[in-house]
């Protein structure tokens, strides 16, 4: 599977596990609440580590613990859920996460654009072929009246 | 006015793009109805009942005779010759062709305007004082605050997607002339103890559904923290306001529900962590002020005898001179309306002849600037004392000089049920027959400063709810009925309107109408406006008379 990161189609090593799925080895995400649960568990293992926020989801919750987490995904139930990017933005703007953000889940190809303005560097689609032109959105404008957080 | 730099051009150019390129997938399939629904809202474009309308943005009412020249021209080669003016200062379109908006934004975009962010659950278009600069009443001209938060809500990545529309008013002048309480925020430049200028924060005020009158959230906020302040609101509410039901996603649920202490703690708290980082530069301000210098005004304006004997020679244009002109701050110049109600014209319309005359007299007589105002009218705002006469005589062959500014015919109404596909029942043809039952001009002018604000539904486009007379369209079993509310007022002391009893059929609600001032004529004491008797008598006594046959 590929994915769009740092303005580029790169093949994809993450897999995201079920809350109800056994744990498994390699570059692993889970849900914020068995990141929650598992924590202890999910240090020892010998990939990296992600978690996936939804828009309900409190950034804050974990703060405390980005320097484990080395991608959070930013998961779109709908894409009209704008809470989403208000997450990129305080994760990057407030508490200077350094690792990767991905969207994933149901978001439009016309909100790359924003997304990556409130820092988010990485984007799952939901059908590869569209990688191309999402890409190329990235690029919609080249003036903006708001800093970009990153 | 504010005149677009290489970056402000460049943006709404690389916008049109965009949408062209997002219409064009729509059109061939690529992206699903509920997609390009999100997308094309947020350009202005609904689909209505006959056809696409598009929504173009008035920057806090401010056109020049160029923009209304190509509104004249869009209106004659796209749409059916004419164009109507919204009470957030904007224009509408009712019958472009979908694949042919994108042209229509190209064309825009060659005059310095557009339709970023005219609907859709995002920040819209920032209105204001339609006398702003020129008033008599004015602690500073807000525009310049308008064109910065303009500039800082269009293309915003953070709030694009917000739980449901977002409206922001701001008013510089002690009357709020702009309906401030009834926006998700409203500012108001006001004086501190320490004489400084700065600004009273409203928010969680609003129309529509559940009208809310806006409370204060910040007394006073230094002008170099407006960004900031209204970034932290727009971050509590994306992130806090409900998406559970678009009938309770606006800013004022969220107050209303957390109430006005909890809510106001959650702003405060994020923005100490942001004003910082968000400080307004002195700097910026100035820049943006010296776009609204005044014009070069006559210093001997007031020198000119002829005003004054026109007015006495020329009753009808004595009678214009009362009506529809407003005191300005500089002497020997006066603001002249251009009604939009002339008593056989849908309230707020204007045909693409009308503009280009418009456009021209702007040029001859008022520096060409033209503004809209909140209830559906033009304004030259800038006309010499001794323009006057010749301006009201070529206005009135234009029908564009009704006398009626501020009273009972310069109605407030939606498109209702002849356009819009919510409408539940029809306002225009409404509006028409009150307007033809209050044909006799000295009895309009007796009546005084009546505002009847009519919607063809519960969504409330035509602010019923703070009309002096509300009337709002209902479906009953298929049929068209009207609920009449009294006393509400978006200006001050704002208030929201008092229903007067069950609902009206269509073909009573001129008499329920004339009735109710018919009470107002009989029972006022001497020099009592209409909405001041209804707060000393209460319904009562209209209630009686209207339904005295029931």
């Amino acid at each position: 599977m590929q994915i769009i990161k740092d303005k580029q189609i790169v093949d994809d090593s993450w897999s995201f596990v079920a809350d109800d799925a056994e744990l498994k080895s390699g570059d692993i995400s889970v849900s914020l609440a068995r990141w929650k649960e598992d924590k202890q568990q999910l240090l020892k293992s010998n990939g990296k580590i992600g978690v996936r926020i939804g828009p309900a989801d409190s950034v804050e919750d974990i703060a405390a613990d980005l320097n484990d987490i080395q991608l959070i995904e930013l998961d779109f139930p709908a894409f009209a859920d704008g809470r989403i990017f208000s997450h990129a933005w305080l994760l990057r703007g407030r508490y200077n996460y350094q690792g990767e953000i991905r969207a994933t889940g149901h978001f439009m190809r016309d909100q790359v654009y924003y997304l990556s303005r409130v820092g988010v560097n990485a984007f799952s689609l939901e059908k590869t072929e569209d990688l191309p032109v999402a890409l190329s959105s990235l690029n919609d404008f080249s003036v903006n009246y708001q800093k970009s957080i990153r | 006015m504010y005149q677009y730099n290489d970056i402000d051009q460049t943006l709404i150019e690389q916008r049109v793009a965009q949408f062209r390129r997002q219409t064009e997938s729509f059109l061939k399939g690529h992206i699903s109805d509920d997609q390009f629904r999100a997308l094309r809202l947020m350009n202005g474009v609904y689909i209505q009942t006959h056809a696409p309308m598009l929504r173009i943005a008035g920057p806090y009412g401010l056109l020049n005779a160029k923009q209304i020249r190509k509104l004249a021209h869009i209106a004659r080669t796209y749409d059916k010759n004419y164009c109507h003016f919204t009470t957030r200062q904007n224009i509408q379109f009712n019958w472009p062709q979908l694949e042919k908006i994108p042209d229509i934004l190209e064309e825009l975009a060659s005059v310095q305007m557009h339709a970023i962010q005219t609907s859709g659950n995002c920040l819209r278009n920032t209105s204001s004082d339609h006398l702003a600069g020129v008033c008599i009443d004015e602690i500073e001209d807000p525009r310049p605050y308008c064109e910065i938060i303009r500039q800082w809500t269009t293309l915003h990545p953070e709030f694009a997607y917000l739980p449901r529309k977002f409206k922001i008013a701001v008013s510089g002048a002690k009357l709020d002339r702009a309906a401030t309480q009834f926006h998700d925020i409203g500012l108001h430049l006001v004086n501190n103890d320490a004489g400084e200028i700065g600004f009273r924060v409203l928010v969680g005020g609003g129309l529509g559904r559940t009208p809310i009158i806006g409370q204060v959230i910040k007394p006073f906020l230094d002008k170099k923290h407006l960004l900031s302040y209204l970034e932290a609101i727009l971050r509590i509410y994306n992130l806090f306001g409900r998406r559970d039901n678009k009938y309770k996603a606006r800013i004022k649920i969220l107050v209303k529900e957390s109430g006005m202490e909890k809510f106001s703690e959650l702003v405060e708290k994020e923005w100490l962590l942001i004003k910082d980082d968000l400080e307004l530069p002195l700097d910026r301000i100035e820049a943006v002020k010296a776009q609204f210098a005044p014009p070069a005004y006559q210093t001997n304006a007031a020198q000119d005898a002829s005003f004054a004997l026109h007015q006495l020679e020329n009753s009808a244009f004595a009678t214009w001179v009362k009506y529809n002109t407003a005191d300005h701050k500089i002497a020997g110049y006066r603001a002249a309306f251009i009604s939009l109600k002339a008593p056989d014209s849908p309230p707020g319309d204007m045909t693409d002849t009308q503009l280009d005359a418009v456009a021209d007299l702007a040029d001859q007589y008022s520096f060409g600037e033209i503004r809209s105002t909140h209830r559906q009218n033009l304004i030259l705002a800038d006309v010499k004392q001794a323009d006057l006469f010749p301006l009201w005589q070529q206005l009135d062959a234009l029908k564009l000089a009704t006398a009626n500014i501020g009273t009972a015919t310069d109605m407030i109404c939606c498109p209702g049920l002849d356009f819009c596909s919510l409408a539940n029942a029809s306002s225009i043809s409404v509006a028409k027959e009150i307007n033809d039952a209050l044909d006799d001009l000295d009895y309009l002018h007796d009546i005084g400063d009546v505002k009847i604000n009519m919607s063809g539904c519960m969504n409330g486009c035509a602010h019923q709810s703070v009309g002096h007379i509300g009337i709002l369209g209902v479906d009953k079993k298929g049929a068209e009925w009207y609920q009449l509310t009294l006393g509400g007022s978006s200006e001050n002391e704002a208030a929201i309107g008092e229903r007067l009893g069950p609902a009206v059929a269509k073909d009573q609600v001129t008499h329920a109408v004339t009735t109710i001032l018919d009470v107002y004529i009989k029972q006022r004491l001497d020099d009592e406006s209409f909405l001041d008797m209804v707060k000393r008598v209460g319904i009562n006594p209209f209630k009686e008379q209207v339904y005295a046959n029931n």
